[in-house]
């Protein structure tokens, strides 16, 4: 780690002022994927701009029904939030699924939507890795890939995306909120985070010195039935091998929303609109599940040593999906 | 005096700095390392660690568990694997469980860190073990990890400890975990069973394996 | 059978009893300091630089954009770091050639002020490299496979017995099938480490290590010091479980360090660089042939395995030996077969040997049992020996046979459904299975002293190491007794080599090899005091004892522990994720020394079987030649999550041909055979076979699939 200039910023504004000021400034959130990646050596900032104790805390009611959860807000306390757990069962289920207690006592909402990816070859600066260094190469194409995508992927990197929290947030059709030098915008989670393609060095749609300051929790998915499952290695503080978060209204007999995405299993938070397109206005039976289910599975493409992800995800999501069905069969 | 400068609190706690070299007491990072660091590379922070109060200059680059190891000499903090992948080196932050490896100390001033020697303090007086002949004195925890054999080469046993206490304290604060029932009512206290015990402790690897052991002392110690 | 009580009764033997951890105290209050722990005046920081290919010549090395980080002292590189004589061990010989026999060898070591400078000076350290083609994968036909003279402890390198081809061809019931073990990484908590630092003309060291005895007359050698001016403790050890058995490079970095800078110096190996620097155990293949008649009695055994080893020295894990102690078998041959390939260096962990080999041949003996329908237990017990198969000589004690019955007992195996597959929760799968255990009595001579002092209390020093295993106060315990007199009256004085030379604590041999020293060196202070009416004279009584020429005696006994264990596994069909909900072992080891300390051991080991069968694996990347499972997020040592209820327990065994003490040593043999059981369990819940670890949700369910189709 080479030695770094510390600024504490006492707003959005004055921080996003100081990125401009001081570039390749990282923002410190929690810090606890940052710091990890420049011990590594993958993260070189000459600044850390530490936005850990701006006023982004807490998850506030919006008006029309939703939540919004600022970025700084630990994601054991997000985990924890009655409000979350309540109306987002599936956000609040990823979220402790992730990590462990020590690490999402310190890992920040925004921070979780920024982390990078855990492929070794990112993470060992020897070694070829277009996303760190394009055009150095993909070591994982021909490499040790198991863990690797099998949606999206491209042949400058088959990297996947390692959160938990994101891929619920993208069931859930949350939103990235953002704030920079051009002003405020928004931005869906699902587009959030991007496809490889031919800039893997992109790993989301924020623009340079542009800061999270909190993700909107839709009032159109509150409330409604939603799950989370990981499958992983071990039991317990390990990444996801694959991963499913689901949101399902049904009325009447009839899935009228569906929200489903897959983790550990592209470059981003794969949401699989053909399986959720499949199942509107489909009963929710298990034969509709797995004929949605597989006709996204059709998508996949997987690697040489990982093909087990296509029907691992197959089994988690139509766990999930059955999971969820039985409850909106019945309204309470 | 100009430099890297090291003030201990005047506390009724307070203790001289265990440091023995450096041009001024508890020179972070050595010395000699922050002589030559651009300025604009440290910084001054305050912490009170363990009820001491601490102002030290510090390498921006150093971390919690550097800190208290190597300026303040409280080494029960271990360093297993520097990026958060083994929780030996588990303290609590202003009373929550954190890795201390991935906190740069110059983002914590003005926090209040408790270490594993200072684990009897959080204790009631009364549920507190004085030490025996002048020794430290015990927390609950620390006398059931003694009576359950919780530990063997002793390594990660500082962060089970500070992690099973942080570990308690989220439970009675109703912070649910992966194994907690979703249908559980928000907000209530989480009872913890073993399973939830294990769930939660799941950051602390320890290789020995004393994980049954360590699940019992927890037990022990249950509100 | 066991029994914990809260108290040791008056009068009883402190032998046995489970006494507190002696050290226990300062561990739970963090004022145990370990290597790294010792705040001297002047200290720095070493880190070292990893070679990034496989196979090569540092072409160049260019410190100076190191030199240039604010704190680096020092760079330390081949072309001029301190010349220290020959080793023995060629691991040690780091910075002496610019040759790069593995991926992770050490090519350089930057000392700074601080870690961070130190590390900061490592990454800027340049490193251009002559790299050469790399050979990395083992296949089991690999053409310079070799049958090796010796393979690890001695053991040789090939047995026949009879002629089990014929044997095996003319068999009733054959399994021919292949295992494979990948290779594993010991990951003790505390990551190899010293500090080295000049007092006056001595060198002191603190080292994180096995045997502090070792690593003074390795460094006593290297550097041509007379041992006498060196010091090194190993107070309190962060685990080792074989990778600190020998010296391993930060003992010779850090002094070569402080050579160069006259400071002193710390050299913690950062623990992404331990898998490669610091021995690993090598991948296993297997071939496993069991032939019997329709009784289910082995007529050939064949077990056949092939692993690699480095470029830099031949270590061959002894996977076949255990064949060559379990079941009778006229027709026998174990054989290992070993590949030299462009790898790290693989070394020991936990019971080498007997792990992999255990769980080869405790799978085989499953399938047997399945393709002879029989009770797996009865099937082991049907082919119990009279002596150990391959010497001819008797055992010393075998309650294996007693083990399996009592374990399937507190198991209730009675109760279980031999047909697999067959029980259903859910998307659960559940099996249940068994697997025996076998771990050889090591023992090697040592030294230790007791003294009386006036005051009525004893003092016994040796230079034992506690890594985890409760030395401190076992070795007290046996004083005790052996002098008679209460366990409080009895310190112990251990880790450091100013006290009695001792051997290592490896081999699940220290407490034998210690115990039988502090005995007799106790049994001899009593006899003195005995000449002086039990009364001390002034200034003390002080004996010296010496077991060389004893313990090392060839005994006429095939000296072993024995065990059984039976684990519970839920396999899940939707996601291949398996995770155990129950291990049970049980074990004849002799006399158990310290019951609390002895059941933690025991489920330590179990613990790492369960992870050596579920979650740990390390693959060999074959395009950079090093493990993709480097650091502690990608090598899945078992969480607390994975380890819900083991049990561990054991028979009162005695055996007065081991030690005077009559134990057998318990560190090694809780690993032999778990991850067989695990497997056997996982076979009984789903009715596939696996043959390859870890059975993590790639494999299960991918084999799950392929059974269904």
């Amino acid at each position: 780690m080479k030695p770094f200039a510390y600024l504490r910023a006492g707003s959005v504004e004055e921080a996003v002022d100081a990125h401009a000021a001081h570039p390749g400034a990282r923002y410190l959130g929690g810090g606890t994927n940052l710091i990890d990646l420049m011990k590594l050596e993958v993260e070189r900032p000459p600044v850390l701009i530490d936005v850990s104790r701006l006023p982004l805390e807490g998850v506030r009611e919006l008006p029309e029904g939703g939540l919004w959860a600022g970025a700084t807000v630990r994601n054991s306390d997000l985990a924890a939030h009655p409000a979350v757990r309540d109306r987002y069962p599936a956000l609040s289920e990823a979220l402790l699924a992730g990590a462990s207690g020590q690490l999402r006592n310190v890992a920040t909402t925004g921070g979780n939507l920024l982390q990078r990816t855990r492929c070794p070859y990112f993470q060992d600066v020897t070694k070829p890795c277009n996303k760190r260094e394009p055009g150095s190469g993909c070591g994982a194409l021909e490499g040790v890939h198991r863990d690797h995508a099998v949606f999206g992927h491209s042949r400058h990197c088959v990297a996947t995306h390692p959160s938990d929290m994101a891929v619920a947030l993208a069931a859930l059709d949350a939103r990235v909120e953002l704030y920079g030098t051009e002003g405020r915008r928004t931005v869906p989670v699902a587009e959030f985070h991007r496809l490889p393609g031919e800039h893997p060095e992109r790993d989301t749609e924020i623009r340079p010195g542009e800061l999270i300051t909190g993700v909107v929790l839709p009032a159109a998915t509150a409330g409604l039935p939603s799950a989370y499952r990981k499958a992983r290695d071990r039991a317990s503080y390990a990444f996801a091998l694959a991963s499913v978060a689901a949101v399902l209204e049904v009325a009447d007999g009839v899935v009228r929303r569906a929200g489903i995405a897959f983790g550990g299993v592209a470059h981003r938070p794969w949401r699989a609109r053909r399986a959720e397109e499949a199942l509107v206005g489909a009963a929710p039976t298990e034969d509709a599940f797995e004929h949605a289910v597989d006709l996204e599975l059709a998508a996949a493409s997987p690697l040489r040593d990982n093909a087990f992800k296509v029907p691992l995800t197959r089994g988690l999501a139509l766990d999930v999906l059955t999971r969820l069905a039985p409850r909106t069969a019945s309204p309470a | 005096m100009d430099g890297p400068h090291h003030e201990t609190g005047t506390g009724d706690r307070a203790r001289e700095s265990a440091r023995p070299t450096g041009p001024g007491p508890g020179a972070s990072g050595g010395g000699g390392a922050l002589g030559t660091l651009p300025d604009a590379c440290r910084s001054t922070t305050t912490l009170r660690v363990n009820g001491v109060s601490h102002t030290l200059t510090v390498d921006n680059r150093r971390v919690l568990l550097d800190l208290l190891r190597e300026d303040l000499d409280l080494v029960g903090a271990k360093k297993g694997c520097d990026h958060g992948q083994c929780g030996a080196c588990t303290v609590l932050l202003d009373g929550r469980r954190v890795n201390s490896c991935l906190l740069p100390a110059v983002a914590l001033d003005g926090c209040e860190v408790t270490t594993v020697e200072g684990l009897p303090a959080l204790a009631p007086p009364e549920d507190r073990e004085d030490g025996e002949n002048g020794g430290d004195p015990l927390h609950p925890l620390q006398r059931a990890f003694l009576e359950r054999d919780a530990f063997q080469c002793g390594y990660c046993t500082p962060g089970q400890l500070c992690s099973a206490v942080g570990a308690i304290a989220e439970a009675v604060a109703g912070h649910p975990s992966h194994v907690t029932d979703p249908a559980a009512p928000s907000g209530e206290p989480v009872p913890l069973t073993r399973e939830e015990i294990r769930e939660r402790l799941s950051g602390n690897l320890c290789r020995c394996a004393a994980y049954p052991h360590i699940v019992e002392a927890v037990e022990d110690v249950l509100p | 059978m066991d029994s914990v009580a809260a108290q040791t009764p008056a009068g009883s033997p402190a032998v046995g009893a489970p006494a507190e951890r002696r050290e226990g105290r300062e561990k739970v209050t963090g004022r145990a300091r370990y290597a790294a722990e010792h705040p001297l005046p002047g200290r720095a920081y070493g880190w070292p630089v990893a070679a990034s290919v496989a196979r090569g010549r540092v072409r160049s090395l260019d410190t100076s954009g190191a030199l240039e980080q604010p704190g680096v002292l020092t760079v330390l590189t081949p072309a001029d770091a301190p010349r220290p004589a020959e080793p023995d061990d060629p691991t040690l010989r780091v910075l002496q050639d610019d040759r790069v026999p593995h991926h992770g060898w050490f090519v350089a070591l930057v000392v700074g002020e601080s870690l961070e400078a130190a590390r900061a000076g490592a990454a800027a350290v340049r490193v251009e490299y002559a790299a050469e083609e790399h050979d990395v994968l083992l296949t089991a036909d690999h053409p310079a496979a070799y049958t090796p003279e010796r393979a690890n402890g001695g053991n040789a390198g090939r047995r026949l017995r009879g002629d089990p081809e014929a044997a095996f061809a003319a068999a009733a019931t054959r399994v021919d099938v292949s295992y494979r073990v990948p290779p594993l990484h010991n990951h003790p908590m505390e990551p190899h480490t010293s500090t080295a630092h000049w007092d006056g003309d001595r060198l002191r060291v603190y080292a994180s290590t096995q045997g502090a005895t070792t690593v003074r007359a390795t460094l006593a050698a290297l550097f041509e010091l007379p041992e006498e001016r060196i010091t090194v403790t190993a107070e309190h050890v962060g685990g080792g479980f074989g990778s600190k058995g020998t010296p391993r490079p930060d003992v010779v970095l850090a002094t070569m360090a402080t050579l160069r800078t006259g400071r002193p110096v710390t050299v913690a190996i950062p623990r992404r660089m331990l898998p490669a620097a610091t021995g690993h155990r090598a991948p296993t293949l297997h071939r496993l042939r069991l032939g019997s008649g329709p009784d289910g009695r082995l007529a050939g055994l064949l077990h056949e395995v092939t692993t690699y080893t480095s470029r830099v020295k031949e270590f061959t894990e002894q996977a076949a030996v255990p064949a060559r102690v379990m079941y009778a078998v006229p027709h026998s041959l174990t054989e290992h077969r070993v590949v030299p390939l462009d790898v790290p260096t693989p070394s020991w962990m936990r019971a080498p040997g007997e792990a992999p080999g255990m769980y080869a041949l405790e799978s085989a003996m499953d399938e047997l049992a399945t393709a002879l329908n029989r009770d797996p237990v009865e099937l082991r017990i049907a082919n119990e020996p009279d002596a150990e198969p391959d010497s001819g000589k008797p055992f010393s004690s075998r309650h294996l046979v007693e083990c399996l019955r009592e374990g399937a007992r507190r198991f209730g195996w009675s109760a279980r459904d031999p047909r697999p597959g067959t029980r259903r929760e859910g998307a659960l799968l559940i099996g249940t299975g068994v697997a025996a255990a076998t771990y050889p009595v090591l023992v090697a001579p040592s030294a230790a002293s007791a003294e009386a002092l006036p005051d009525g209390t004893f003092v016994v020093r040796i230079n034992a190491t506690d890594i985890g295993t409760g030395a401190r106060t076992i070795l007290a315990q046996v004083a005790a007794d052996a002098l008679g007199v209460p366990l409080e009256r009895v310190r112990s004085e251990v880790g450091s080599t100013d006290l009695p030379p001792a051997p290592l604590a490896g081999g699940s041999s220290g407490s034998s090899s210690w115990g039988w020293a502090v005995h007799q060196a106790c049994a001899e202070l009593a006899a003195r005091l005995a000449e002086h009416s039990g009364r001390v004279p002034e200034g003390g009584l002080r004996t010296l004892a010496d077991t060389k020429g004893t313990a090392d005696a060839e005994s006429p006994y095939a000296r072993h522990a024995f065990g059984a264990h039976f684990a519970e596994v839920a396999v899940d069909t939707a996601t291949g994720e398996t995770r155990v909900r129950r291990l049970l072992g049980v074990f004849a080891a002799g006399r158990i020394l310290n019951a609390r300390t002895a059941r933690s051991q025991l489920v330590g080991g179990m613990t790492m079987g369960l992870g050596m069968a579920l979650t740990e694996g390390s693959t060999t990347d074959p395009v950079f030649g090093d493990f993709a499972e480097s650091d502690l997020a990608a090598y899945h040592v078992p969480s607390h999550a994975d380890v819900p209820d083991v049990e561990a327990h054991w028979l009162d065994e005695e055996d007065p041909h081991t030690n005077p003490m009559g134990s057998k040593g318990i560190g090694e043999i809780g690993i032999v055979g778990s991850a067989a059981a695990v497997g056997n369990a996982v076979h009984h819940a789903t009715g596939v076979r696996f043959r390859e670890l870890p059975l993590t949700p790639d494999r299960v369910l991918t084999g799950l699939r392929a059974a269904r189709r």
